[in-house]
């Protein structure tokens, strides 16, 4: 997937098509800035004809007559075009970034929606340039290439039309050096393309091997390959050397084509109008006119050549852009919940039935969409309201799965999940999860104030509340330490807490919301043993009343859940309470012995060193 | 610390090493190529005003003499193909100069680069561990990257377009000056203006261009928290919060650039205005001369050529002015980098004999004047012996091996460690650790393949596959990699299999018995596998490792029980020492950590 990232591809009417509705709503400003561009373009061809009028009449004829009037006009002109640069650029910028902002809205908008699976096939990295690279470059094309391509095809248009009015012969001189070059500069500009590319990938090799040169010091130290790293990494340095070289070989060729071009077309100007000149058929301000028009009309060639290559190379944006776009959700309400309950925009909170926590696996069989096993094949539990479900297993063996299910992360393959005793698909997920707690291993918080952290589930909550919900985890403490209490600011990602406090902000967040359901995914990273008394006789209160899955690393924290299940390779392999599985001498009983016997060999070791 | 710490221009020198000549040569060229251009205007004035006009010709004389052997201006107005050869003649000059001023700059830009990072990357390899403990693995990486591509824009974009533009207003204005006076001195008045409007202007927007970055930055900030905490959002079901704050952002961030957008191009549009009053003003100027007399129309052409070569590299010279500050930064950050210290060894080092005893003689060491890690630790370990060391985290297990690898330096009057009677304080650095081997506790692969990694030391791993096969089958890893589709040329990491825990440490075990040194150790470095495969491999080990000195780390008795020399460690000392029957009979903590693993746990016992 990351390899075709670049991969050209090609789309109907270059996909401009699918972008029609997002174009739609900014159809007069976008008229406007061509209007403008076309204006701007017009006057420019103009220019050259003052100084042949000039030549032709004042020194031809060697008076000044209405010179003023002569430099008032130009002077006019002159402003004019000015004007409609700056708009029809204003124009440009203004398309580019709120064509930009919708597209970015959409693709974000719709990544709400979108179901985990979705989620879990991508990275972050991978979403994130969707929604904000693609979307730029789409936001580029509208309206720089656009105009790029307006403004010099009308140029070039133009200039043509003045030429051929003025002298045929001359015009078809000229004309005849266009063809080759735009094939030389196409052929050039691909080649550009096709390197930068080739530059691109080995800029991130580079940064690649700088991260593992880092990363890996320790290990590359004991092992003594420096040599060898460095080795490698000259080598990657050279080709980048090599493949940048080539670049600036096609550009230079690229430059020295449309310059060596203009000048044959003057040349040519020069000996054919010159000539015409000496036989008094043309005037000399129609030979410096012409002379303009062949320097003049090379770079608008080559401009409009580049914008048109970009519109290929868009494509690719164009196409992961509408792909996010139709991406549908594994998950997702029927229009018949969405009209009773409201969707995830505008929820219909009258209709909400209250939800009491009875969950329970009817027959479910699951396996994740992008996987070929069954996790679970006729899955059947009962979990009254109330019930504290603690799931456990080695780390990496698929412990979340369940409450994957419970949140309706996942829809089962088969089978029925029953909230309440009701299928849980027969009301929305906004509903389901306004009742849902969920405190996560590494605990996630936003960049923002403590305050807006722990409303995240709940909006409304008032001060007290907070303050409340803080207490019951012992969490009062940061914000008494924290100068601005409540107010202050926790960071990106809440990185200005350690993570102790990160952990008890989003115990605190979940509590808050009331929850009837409520998910604790212990912490696996060592947070220091005080904060973790804390956490954990926290936990004990809470869970009352509360239908809850403890996801426990810690086995000794979960002797007293109602119902253990034992998850090995994905699979459930066990269930039943402390004393049960114990007593079964199984896999859950090996596991806790593995933990019993580290934790009493922690308890010899700080016993001597009292 | 920084005694060897270079000043940024010394620093400028030694990366510029081996690429001044290219700079040279790519402004030669691009005078060369400049001058070319700058004859054009002139062969063309001629050609109007004398050839195809009948103005008199002042040419220098050897030029006229040139002219009167081929035949006399007659010849010359017959023949017009001569000047449109000469245009062409010039015209691809300059371009094959232009091409040349473009290669040799890239050239000399990309040299400079692969010496800047070559240099960053090998004295980054060297630099002792303890700098990797203090500096940021993403600060480094941007100072490797970011900044190089600044000093580098700096160096081979901007200086060399400020000597060539300059180069180029010069001749410019003096053939100008040849022309006409005041013409020359209307273009020559200008240029002051539109440099320093420029230059103030982008230096004035810095702050503008900032302020939209930042906003960026904060866009892509919630973009990133929504999708990294996409289970919080869903769990708390706050899909519309988001969504409103994001486009709250996106708002922000479009208006900014919206109105920057705005001011650029009143900018652009008022820098187009002084560009264009100085071309109406050469333009009328010149027609009023020429209706005077004082002009011809062919100088009148060139003049307006001369002006309209002008435009551009002026007004671009402005904004490269205001930039170049921004590269003394970078510089700044990337000298930080190479006057670390790097790891060095005493001038009289020797290699590394390690065939003797290792002693460690009252060994104390702390981490930069903390708390003590290792507190007066003397221990010998006989050649071909091995020995377990027993203890928690923190108890300075670790730190006694990096110290004998010398990944830390002992201080001295801090006891000492010897190597077959030699300090390593005098042992070359290399030639120790390729005699010491050891697997970390958290083993570092490479991305590359699984063959490549375990090989990693040979000089041709694909020369070693039987080597390599065979240490991966005493690590217990042969299985598993032949149930891998691409088998040893499976890739690791990022671009390959993701391997598990215990997986990476059984490659760690390949790797550094492919590496076959007389010393090795493991790093608690079974602690993800399985005590079915730590046996299995642990037997293996006994024969392959049957000559080396072997020190194991381990909290499993059944790791260590079979060592010759046990010691336990707690806060930095040795607590208790002896084999495995000694510290038994003696029942200290080695015993009762015994008890516990040889014990099953009672239920009756932990039930309730």
């Amino acid at each position: 997937m990351k390899k075709n990232t670049e991969k050209t591809t090609h789309l109907k009417f270059f996909g401009i098509p699918k972008l029609l509705p997002f174009l739609k709503p900014y159809r007069l400003p976008m008229i406007f800035m061509i209007l403008l561009a076309l204006g701007g373009s017009a006057i420019e061809i103009i220019f050259p004809k003052y100084q042949e009028y000039a030549i032709n009449n004042y020194i031809a004829d060697g008076h000044l007559d209405g010179i003023w009037v002569f430099g008032a006009t130009y002077f006019a002109l002159l402003i004019v075009k000015i004007v409609m640069d700056i708009f029809s650029t204003y124009l440009g910028t203004k398309m580019e970034m709120n064509i930009g902002r919708d597209l970015k809205q959409k693709s974000f908008n719709h990544l709400q929606t979108l179901s985990f699976s979705y989620f879990n096939r991508n990275s972050v990295g991978y979403i994130h340039s969707r929604v904000s690279s693609d979307t730029n470059r789409i936001g580029s094309l509208v309206s720089w290439y656009l105009l790029d391509c307006i403004w010099n095809g009308t140029y070039l248009i133009g200039a043509l039309f003045v030429m051929f009015r003025t002298n045929v012969k001359l015009s078809l001189i000229v004309l005849a050096v266009i063809p080759v070059v735009s094939v030389i500069v196409a052929f050039m500009q691909k080649k550009l393309i096709a390197t930068n590319r080739k530059i691109r990938e080995m800029n991130s090799q580079i940064t690649g091997n700088f991260n593992e040169g880092i990363t890996g010091a320790k290990t590359i130290k004991t092992l003594v390959a420096e040599d060898k790293m460095y080795d490698e990494f000259k080598e990657k340095t050279e080709e980048m050397k090599k493949h940048s070289v080539m670049e600036s070989r096609y550009r230079g060729l690229l430059w020295t084509t449309l310059n060596v071009a203009s000048y044959i077309a003057l040349a040519l100007v020069l000996k054919v109008g010159g000539d015409l000149t000496r036989e008094q058929v043309m005037i000399v301000g129609t030979l410096s006119l012409f002379m303009s028009y062949s320097i003049g009309i090379m770079q608008p060639i080559r401009w409009v050549i580049n914008s048109l290559s970009q519109l290929i190379n868009i494509q690719v944006n164009i196409e992961r852009f509408t792909g996010l776009l139709e991406t549908e959700s594994d998950v997702s309400d029927s229009p018949k919940v969405i009209e009773r309950y409201g969707d995830m925009f505008e929820p219909k909170r009258e209709n909400w039935e209250e939800l009491r926590g009875d969950i329970e696996f009817e027959n479910v069989s699951f396996k994740y969409p992008d996987g070929d096993e069954y996790i679970l094949n006729n899955f059947d539990l009962k979990i009254p309201h109330g019930t504290n479900v603690a799931i456990v297993g080695e780390t990496g063996a698929g412990k979340s799965t369940l409450v994957n299910l419970v949140c309706r992360f996942f829809e089962p393959t088969s089978g029925r999940l029953l909230i309440d005793g009701r299928d849980a698909r027969e009301r929305s997920q906004l509903w389901l999860h306004s009742n849902i707690g969920y405190v996560l291993q590494t605990p996630h918080l936003f960049s923002g104030t403590i305050r807006e952290n722990l409303k995240y589930g709940s909006p409304d909550a008032t001060d007290e509340e907070i303050m409340d919900a803080l207490k019951i985890v012992s969490a009062e403490g940061i914000i008494e330490r924290s100068e601005k209490g409540l107010d202050t600011e926790v960071g990106e990602g809440g990185d200005l807490l350690s993570t102790g406090e990160k952990q008890l902000i989003s115990f605190a967040r979940a509590i808050l919301c009331d929850p009837k359901i409520l998910v604790l995914d212990e912490a696996t990273s060592s947070i220091d043993t005080f904060t973790e008394q804390i956490i954990q006789s926290a936990i004990v209160d809470v869970i009352k009343g509360r239908t809850s899955f403890v996801i426990a690393h810690r086995l000794s924290t979960i002797r007293n859940a109602d119902i253990i299940l034992v998850v090995r390779d994905g699979k459930i392999i066990e269930r039943g309470t402390h004393r049960e599985l114990m007593r079964l001498r199984g896999y859950y009983h090996s596991l806790y012995t593995q933990q019993y016997q580290a934790e009493a060999m922690a308890g010899v070791f700080a016993d001597t060193s009292k | 610390m920084n005694k060897n710490k270079k000043s940024n221009l010394a620093l400028i020198g030694v990366f510029l090493r081996g690429c001044t000549h290219l700079f040279v040569i790519c402004i030669i060229a691009s005078l060369l190529s400049s001058l070319c251009e700058l004859i054009m205007p002139k062969i063309i004035s001629f050609t109007v005003d004398s050839v195809i006009g009948d103005e008199a010709t002042h040419l220098p004389a050897p030029l006229m003499s040139l002219i009167d052997r081929v035949g006399g201006m007659e010849y010359l107005k017959d023949n017009l193909w001569i000047f449109a050869a000469l245009i062409l003649l010039f015209a691809v000059l300059m371009g094959v100069f232009k091409y040349c001023e473009t290669v040799f700059n890239r050239k000399g830009s990309e040299t400079l680069v692969e010496n800047m990072r070559n240099k960053l990357f090998s004295h980054i390899e060297r630099l002792p561990f303890s700098w990797y403990m203090k500096n940021q693995t993403g600060d480094i990486i941007q100072r490797c990257t970011s900044d190089v591509e600044m000093v580098k824009s700096f160096l081979s974009e901007q200086l060399t377009s400020i000597i060539s533009t300059v180069m180029l207003i010069v001749m410019s204005l003096f053939f100008m000056y040849t022309i006409s006076v005041p013409l020359a001195t209307i273009a020559l008045l200008s240029i002051p203006i539109i440099i320093g409007y420029s230059a103030v202007f982008h230096g004035k927007i810095g702050d503008k261009w900032e302020e939209c970055d930042n906003n960026e930055g904060k866009l892509s900030a919630i973009c990133q928290e929504n999708l990294t905490g996409v289970r919080v959002v869903r769990a708390f079901g706050r899909e519309k919060y988001e969504v409103d704050k994001y486009q709250k952002q996106n708002d922000v961030y479009t208006n900014a650039w919206i109105k920057l957008g705005m001011v650029l191009s009143l900018f652009w549009g008022t820098g187009d205005l002084i560009s264009g009053v100085q071309v109406m003003a050469i333009l009328i100027g010149g027609t009023v001369l020429c209706v005077r007399g004082e002009l011809s129309v062919g100088d009148f052409i060139a003049i307006v050529s001369y002006n309209a070569m002008l435009t551009w590299p002026v007004r671009s010279l402005g904004r490269v002015i205001s930039e170049m500050s921004k590269a003394g930064v970078s510089i700044g950050r990337i000298n930080d980098i190479m006057s670390a210290e790097a790891e060095c060894d005493a001038p009289d080092a020797v290699d590394c004999t390690a065939d003797g005893d290792i002693v460690f003689e009252n060994v104390t060491f702390s981490y930069d004047g903390s708390a003590k890690i290792l507190d007066d630790v003397s221990l010998t370990i006989p050649k071909g012996t091995t020995l377990g060391i027993l203890g928690m985290t923190g108890s300075g297990k670790s730190t006694l091996v990096s110290l004998l690898c010398k990944l830390y330096d002992l201080p001295e009057g801090c006891g000492s460690i010897t190597v077959s009677g030699t300090d390593v304080r005098n042992i070359k650095r290399e030639s120790l650790r390729k005699n010491i081997g050891i697997v970390l506790q958290e083993p570092f692969l490479f991305s590359r393949t699984l063959g490549e990694n375990i090989g990693i030391t040979f000089r041709d791993p694909a020369a070693m596959a039987e080597e390599i096969k065979e240490a991966a089958r005493a690590a217990c890893l042969d299985e598993t990699i032949e149930g891998f589709t691409a088998g040893y040329d499976t890739m690791v990491g990022e671009r390959g299999v993701t391997l598990s825990g215990g997986q990476k440490q059984r490659t760690a075990i390949a790797r550094l018995l492919a590496q076959k040194t007389p010393v090795m150790i493991f790093d608690d470095s079974l602690s993800a596998v399985d005590s079915e495969t730590d046996a299995k491999i642990r037997s293996a080990l006994r024969e392959k490792t049957a000559d080396s000195t072997v020190i194991i780390i381990s909290h499993r008795i059944q790791t260590l029980m079979s060592a010759d020399n046990i010691i336990v460690m707690s806060g930095g000392k040795i607590v208790e020492r002896g084999t495995h029957d000694d510290l038994i009979r003696e029942g200290g903590i080695y015993k009762r950590i015994n008890d516990i693993q040889s014990s099953g746990v009672d239920e009756e016992e932990v039930g309730e």
